[in-house]
């Protein structure tokens, strides 16, 4: 009898070390395969960079020279997507939380956000082709490229924003209600900034997928190659996920041209881990009074 | 309507959906009295005391029947402003619940967005947390997050907060019930000082606290009316055996 016992306990503590192996085994799969792709891609791409590389426009049919135009574009693209998604995701965040009331209604749209997260960047692209390239007649341009990006993000940065406003403590919308203060103004002067650092951390997932993605840029904004800078916001630019994907497969020279793939990858990388930065630091500083 | 008469509640039926959690009460408050509200759990004192400042608004799918007058006008006709009211009727949560701001910005923030006595704001915040009695403790730390105060430091915000307003009336929902001794015996006090200028109504679990601080008491049972009497009646002669059984610990 107390054998058996003691045997369940060991069987127990066996059970729970190995599950705990797994779980350590998975993180470290994990964090390694991400150290990996980035060791490999910073011993790929660092001898490409250079001052020049992210300073001069690309010469020789982009086979020399640098990428700062495609670098200017993605952050004149990421800013822009930004600027369209964040306000308009917010906005949609507040009226599905805080104004309409719950029910069927509510219900479908959440579905329907839910199915634009999962609509393939491909489609996005074409539909900023057909709808903000040819219909609204942008060409292909800054605007029409923002715009499709900044649709792109935009169930992310609702999604974000939704979890955000609801983790806002109820007691503070009572409160702050029980003073006579408006609907509007409890909103913007107390559930906002509460729930700003979560809007935030949407917003960075949003800003990543922005920079990096290249289909929704292909149709509409996307140059092949420019040196000429921007002038306005209807003119095309290049970028860097689309760089890489032409020197990568239609570049005159693919395989001499591997050393400034791997570079503008690298820029790429840093450069999305630098705009995340920025929005981690301000998310820092508005969390550092929240405490409940 | 008697002059001493601040709020009158006509045949007042509430439902939640399909549940009736308050049934035809009838009852009177008076000015500058304490009335404490008591019952046992789920006995519709909360709900009856949220009604009053149209709190229950923000549930969905409530609905309110009868008439409630405040100053003669039903607060719940349509042409009277919910906030309009929330001004003027203040309130004090069970749990204190102060925003995550400064404590000068916690008192300062009703009156800035509504303007009341914007002239002076600093003198303002002073005179409310005088009231409160939390002004000796916090006038050095006045620009330091409220959420470092104690719990009983900050339920005496949450009054100053309410009072800044400059409210007739304060409804306060179990204030004490999340709070040790000390800080309980502190709020009874305010409660005391308080009544010479506002007319307060309070709902407690404690049958100590009411007969120590109220001037009148209301028994509720199942969403009734039970017993509405002055407090020294119904803590020493109760009319309804109900009444008796509750306040004796028999039942609730």
């Amino acid at each position: 009898m107390r054998d058996s016992q003691a045997n369940i306990m060991k069987w127990r503590y066996f059970q729970q070390s190995l599950f705990f192996a797994l779980f350590r085994a998975a993180a470290l799969i994990i964090t390694l395969a991400l150290g990996g792709i980035v060791i490999y891609i910073i011993i790929n791409g660092i001898s490409a960079i250079s001052w020049e590389f992210i300073t001069k426009p690309p010469t020789h049919s982009m086979t020399k020279g640098g990428i700062m135009p495609a670098i200017l574009g993605t952050i004149y693209l990421t800013v822009g997507a930004i600027s369209i998604g964040l306000p308009l995701g917010v906005a949609s965040a507040i009226y599905l939380t805080e104004y309409a009331k719950q029910g069927r209604m509510i219900r479908l749209i959440r579905v329907g956000i839910n199915c634009l997260a999962g609509v393939p960047s491909v489609v996005f692209g074409l539909f900023g082709l057909a709808f903000f390239v040819i219909l609204f007649k942008f060409g292909s341009s800054i605007l029409a490229g923002s715009l499709t990006l900044g649709f792109l993000i935009l169930p992310t940065i609702i999604g974000a924003s939704e979890e955000a406003l609801k983790a806002v403590p109820q007691t503070f919308r009572e409160a702050s209600l029980a003073l006579g203060v408006s609907k509007w103004q409890t909103i913007y002067r107390i559930v906002l900034p509460n729930a700003m650092p979560g809007i935030l951390t949407g917003s960075i997932l949003g800003i990543g997928r922005a920079a990096g993605e290249t289909a929704p840029i292909m149709f509409t904004t996307a140059a092949f190659f420019t040196s000429k800078l921007p002038s306005s916001i209807f003119d095309e630019v290049m970028a860097l996920p689309y760089h890489i994907y032409v020197l990568a497969t239609a570049g005159t020279n693919i395989e001499e041209t591997r050393p400034i793939q791997y570079g503008t990858v690298l820029v790429l990388v840093a450069l999305v881990l630098g705009i995340n930065m920025v929005a981690i630091l301000v998310r820092a500083y508005m969390r550092r009074n929240k405490r409940w | 309507m008697d002059a001493n008469i601040i709020i009158k509640l006509k045949n007042v039926n509430f439902y939640y959906g399909e549940n009736r959690a308050l049934t035809d009460i009838t009852m009177n408050y008076r000015k500058n009295k304490v009335t404490a509200l008591i019952g046992p759990s789920g006995c519709g004192k909360s709900t009856l005391l949220r009604l009053l400042n149209r709190m229950n608004d923000l549930i969905d799918g409530t609905r309110v029947e009868g008439e409630i007058l405040y100053e003669d006008k039903n607060i719940y006709s349509p042409d009277l402003d919910p906030v309009e009211i929330r001004r003027k009727i203040g309130m004090v949560f069970q749990k204190p619940n102060p925003f995550p701001k400064t404590i000068y910005n916690n008192i300062a923030y009703g009156p800035k967005l509504n303007r009341v006595g914007s002239a002076n704001l600093d003198e303002l915040v002073e005179q409310s947390l005088k009231q409160a009695v939390l002004w000796d403790e916090v006038k050095d730390i006045l620009n330091q997050s409220a959420m470092n105060l104690s719990g009983g430091q900050q339920q005496r915000l949450c009054i100053a907060r309410a009072l800044a307003m400059k409210p007739d009336i304060l409804l306060m929902d179990e204030p004490t019930s999340a709070l040790d001794p000390i800080s309980t015996a502190k709020i009874e006090e305010l409660v005391e000082e308080l009544k010479k200028v506002y007319t307060i109504i309070i709902v407690t679990h404690n049958m100590q606290q009411a007969a120590r601080i109220s001037d009148e008491t209301a028994f509720f049972y199942l969403g009734n009316l039970i017993e509405y009497n002055k407090t020294e009646k119904i803590f020493t002669k109760p009319d309804v055996k109900q009444t008796e059984d509750y306040i004796t610990g028999r039942f609730g």
